[in-house]
């Protein structure tokens, strides 16, 4: 994501060498056919229907209504603007984001610190710690929200009883719910931050931090104004991509909590879903999908611009 | 390298005690890295082992509430597993969905990383302009599909794959776990082909290869590795994806994830049944991941590193 990585490469082609000028040669079209087939497929499944929903979310389509679909302005987006459980799903969809990806983060951070160390069995822990990220978030759902946290015969309840506390219900209250969801999709998710960020360390000039070392900087010294510093733009890298992944969180929500209770764990993929396909109320639900992506666009914009602005003034 | 390896007030100090404070502090922090990497590593691992002892459960062996080791407290059953193999229907569903995964997730994943090695390639290597457009625009436009949510474009798919007749199709879902690939088989291959040097395809140009031919016949057994990457990657997404499978599929193109989250609602309490079907549906991405690690890493922190 950073400017550096989209470089333009090197050209095996001279600049000489200009599109059909050379004579026997008609190696323009040879290079747009390498970038042809990828965006034809790309504009006729993402943009088409993309542009196609701008459309649908100006009308008024059911699909099981016979009359079809009838254009009816703004009303989906004034339904949109007074409908709370569109802006309780949004609001559930940014406590995912902000409270999710910043503990992932620090936990992923902890790790790699402690994995970029001269140790036995790093082999071992590489492998295990990626394995989650390997399930299916259908399969973690169920596998650790739904029979791990189950209140009557789950370990995990059992454990907390066992330590004494009285109300070991994970799902009960809506806080308890999107807290135990977090947990989950942490499981799953913090491989990739992981991953990422061991790549950070392991590329870290080797000279440079050897030189604090010699200085007398103390782990801390070196962890606040070298490494973490050194890691910021890869940590930036990770964390949006992840905020991209976190807002289309859906699977383990569908599994586990269906959204409930009431609507506490419902973000807006599952309420789109629902309105939609179970409802077959399209154009509302495109609409709604619309409105979605623009609030993610501009939330990673944002990011990049602040946060990514300070890690290019750091640099 | 930063932990555990804080020093005492006074570095350099050679003194008996000063040489013995740091080897203690040493010795704590050893310790304590490999506590927390064995926590982690349990709690990585352990729900897997979880989900595949509990398919050895039967009902009382359930109801009992948490027991761990199978043979030990309590005795293994074969019931979870002949819920899902044990009668002609079961094994027919169970194959039908695992064939499914298999065939959409390796023609999905192989379209990929064709059309993304083409593609990748020539934004490594021509400059392109289309419009005010060069390749840091193009290669920045397919990696923002990436922020499509899937919500929201998967009405107006629903509607297009009604009119082409691709709905409840395994094309239907090759075709768009394809296109979801795409960008991340590109984003890889392109960091890939950046790292290969260009004169062995300047020198086959020269000897009369066409472009094409280089690409295919010099360059790419090189970018073996990011291929393996790419190709993997677009594997596990498209093995584990549930929504537009869900929204797209009834009945014949269904894979293992929609297996997976039916059984969630219809099996309840008969927890071996279900964990059953569980361990089916990640025992082959876990011995993937264990054998491919590096690939998956490669494939995953590609262009963030230089």
């Amino acid at each position: 994501m950073t400017d550096r990585a989209f470089g333009q490469g090197s050209s095996i082609v001279a600049p000489a060498a200009r599109p059909g000028k050379r004579p026997g040669m008609n190696q323009g079209w040879q290079r747009r056919l390498f970038l042809l087939p990828a965006v034809i497929l790309t504009l006729a499944f993402v943009i088409f229907p993309t542009l196609f929903g701008l459309y649908v979310s100006f009308t008024d389509w059911q699909l099981n209504d016979p009359a079809g679909r009838v254009f009816n302005g703004l009303d989906n987006f004034r339904g949109i603007a007074g409908d709370g459980r569109f802006w309780n799903a949004l609001r559930n969809n940014f406590v995912f984001v902000g409270i999710g990806i910043p503990l992932q983060y620090v936990v992923a951070l902890g790790l790699a610190l402690l994995l970029n160390q001269e140790i036995r069995g790093r082999k071992f822990f590489r492998v295990v710690f990626l394995l989650p990220f390997m399930m299916s978030p259908v399969a973690a759902g169920w596998m650790i929200g739904r029979s791990l946290m189950d209140a009557q015969r789950g370990p995990l309840p059992e454990l907390l009883r066992w330590l004494g506390f009285e109300n070991v219900s994970f799902f009960e209250t809506g806080a308890r719910a999107v807290a135990s969801l977090l947990l989950i999709d942490s499981w799953y998710s913090i491989p990739f931050l992981l991953v990422m960020l061991l790549a950070g360390l392991q590329a870290l000039p080797p000279e440079v931090m050897e030189a604090a070392r010699i200085d007398g900087a103390t782990g801390w010294q070196m962890f606040r104004d070298m490494t973490f510093p050194l890691l910021l733009p890869i940590s930036l890298t990770a964390v949006v991509l992840r905020a991209v992944f976190e807002f289309k969180l859906i699977d383990i929500i569908l599994v586990v909590t269906g959204g409930g209770p009431g609507n506490a764990t419902e973000t807006l993929t599952t309420y789109i879903y629902r309105r939609g396909v179970q409802n077959v109320d399209v154009g509302y639900a495109t609409a709604m999908s619309q409105v979605f992506l623009l609030v993610v666009i501009a939330t990673i914009t944002l990011i990049l611009a602040t946060v990514g602005r300070r890690v290019r003034e750091v640099m | 390298m930063t932990v555990g390896t804080a020093s005492l007030p006074g570095v350099g100090d050679h003194s008996p005690s000063g040489v013995l404070g740091r080897r203690l502090r040493h010795a704590v922090g050893r310790t304590f890295t490999y506590a927390v990497l064995l926590a982690w590593a349990f709690v990585c691992l352990f729900p897997i082992y979880w989900t595949f002892t509990t398919s050895l459960k039967d009902q009382a062996g359930v109801l009992q509430g948490s027991t761990y080791v199978p043979g030990v407290d309590f005795s293994p059953s074969r019931i979870g597993w002949d819920s899902i193999l044990g009668s002609e229907d079961q094994r027919a569903t169970l194959i039908r969905n695992t064939r499914n995964s298999l065939l959409i997730a390796i023609a999905s994943a192989s379209v990929a990383v064709v059309l993304g090695a083409m593609a990748g390639y020539g934004l490594a290597r021509f400059p392109y302009r289309f419009g005010p457009w060069r390749n840091r625009d193009i290669s920045f436009w397919f990696l923002s599909q990436l922020i499509l949510p899937p919500a929201a474009v998967v009405m107006p798919i629903l509607i297009l794959y009604g009119w082409l007749d691709l709905l409840d199709t395994q094309v239907g879902l090759i075709i768009l776990y394809t296109v979801v690939s795409l960008p991340i088989v590109i984003w890889i291959m392109r960091d890939q082909f950046n790292s290969i040097p260009v004169e062995l395809e300047q020198a086959a140009l020269v000897d009369g290869a066409t472009l094409f031919g280089a690409f295919v016949r010099i360059v790419i057994p090189i970018a073996a590795p990011g291929l393996v990457a790419a190709f993997i990657l677009s594997v596990i997404f498209s093995w584990n994806e549930y929504f537009f499978a869900a929204v797209l599929s009834a009945t014949r193109a269904v894979t293992l994830p929609l297996l997976v989250a039916t059984q969630v609602s219809s099996q309840g309490i008969r927890w071996w049944a279900m964990a059953a079907v569980a361990s089916a549906s990640i025992l082959p991405l876990t011995i993937v991941g264990i054998l491919l690690e590096r690939y998956i890493v490669k494939g995953l922190t590609a262009g963030a590193v230089k």
